[in-house]
């Protein structure tokens, strides 16, 4: 049982990138992982008005993107909201 | 039509000074007119990269001061047809320069070569703000830490806020056989991350230890990161040249063997 509790851990390589991409998207805005958490449950809170989500499914984080005239790359808020019924 | 081109990383020793050692001498070898300016005053170290570290009389602070002409501080390298490099000075500091006048001296340079390629000094201080005062181009290098990775993130994001749109990484010291054991980063993890195009993807090998040892650009030995040089050289040209597969994916054996312990363990929980 040991053996394979060992083998299931993450691999070094995968830690590294969890632990990048948490780090990259406080470094991005300039804001802690706190604000995010901030904005993701007052983003909650109104899209809960209009329609049934599922709250623990929400993720929001600050990606890179291309836009604009000159095409180049910009921070971007991107959030993932699972919706639960269209109807409320 | 010339170009500018910036070597950073944020982080030091990823390899930025090689990177721009081998990446001039690789387009020098293509035909291309290139200048390598050592924009790292008081720390200078592409000169002996190069193995040029006898040949220097002035250096980029005696052309700012206007101690000497430009051609007096250009060095050429017999080696390479159209190779030059001007060295940093070793007994100043990082205010002997200011972006103005680095701005005006590749401006100058611009007139008379294909391709002028800035050595950036580590960090995000003045020395980085000279760098790519007059830079129309940047290569981010980094290593597959999560260290690097994190400098070259903050540096893109710098190099954005001063107007360098056309940034490129180079992911560098690649160790595939740790890659595959899932103990390091692969270049498309980094290239995820990172969300800019890759120029190139360069294996940790001894060949470049040696080579920096003799002073000797790996362009023209016969290795395999020589040849990964020059792909690379020839991408900054514009040629489509496919990458080497450094990533080693999981085979379908070990996907299989990976699948089989997970529901495994899943069933005796």
């Amino acid at each position: 049982m040991r053996l394979f509790h060992f083998l299931h851990k993450k691999s070094s390589s995968e830690l590294a990138k969890d632990r990048l991409k948490l780090l990259l998207i406080s470094d991005r805005v300039d804001c802690s992982t706190e604000v995010i958490e901030m904005i993701k449950n007052d983003m909650i809170k109104v899209i809960s008005k209009y329609i049934e989500i599922d709250p623990e499914g929400v993720e929001v984080q600050i990606t890179r993107t291309r836009s604009g005239s000159k095409n180049s790359v910009v921070p971007a808020l991107f959030a993932n909201i699972p919706i639960r019924n269209l109807r409320l | 039509m010339s170009e500018v081109i910036v070597i950073t990383s944020g982080k030091g020793g990823v390899g930025k000074t090689t990177t721009t050692a081998n990446v001039g001498a690789g387009l020098a070898s293509l035909g291309q007119k290139v200048a390598l300016i050592d924009t790292d005053i008081g720390l200078r170290n592409l000169d002996v990269v190069m193995g040029l570290e006898n040949r220097i009389v002035y250096n980029l602070v005696d052309v700012i001061e206007g101690n000497c002409r430009i051609k007096q501080a250009l060095i050429k390298d017999k080696r390479y047809p159209g190779l030059y490099l001007m060295p940093s000075a070793q007994t100043r500091d990082k205010n002997a320069v200011s972006p103005e006048q680095m701005r005006k001296l590749v401006n100058v340079l611009k007139e008379s070569f294909d391709y002028i390629l800035l050595d950036c000094p580590a960090g995000i201080e003045q020395g980085f703000k000279n760098a790519i005062a007059g830079a129309d181009r940047a290569f981010v290098v980094t290593t597959p830490e999560v260290s690097a990775i994190r400098d070259a993130d903050r540096i893109i994001g710098l190099l954005e806020a001063n107007e360098i749109h056309r940034i490129e990484l180079i992911v560098n010291r690649l160790r595939p056989d740790m890659i595959k054991r899932g103990d390091m980063m692969s270049v498309d993890d980094v290239v995820d991350i990172l969300s800019i195009p890759l120029l190139g993807a360069i294996p940790d090998d001894e060949c470049v230890v040696i080579a920096t040892n003799q002073g000797e650009p790996l362009t023209g030995m016969n290795t395999s990161v020589s040849k990964i040089y020059t792909n690379i050289c020839k991408r900054v040209l514009g040629e489509n040249i496919p990458f080497t597969d450094l990533n080693y994916n999981r085979s379908l054996w070990n996907k299989m063997f990976f699948a089989f312990k997970h529901n495994y363990e899943g069933a005796q929980r």
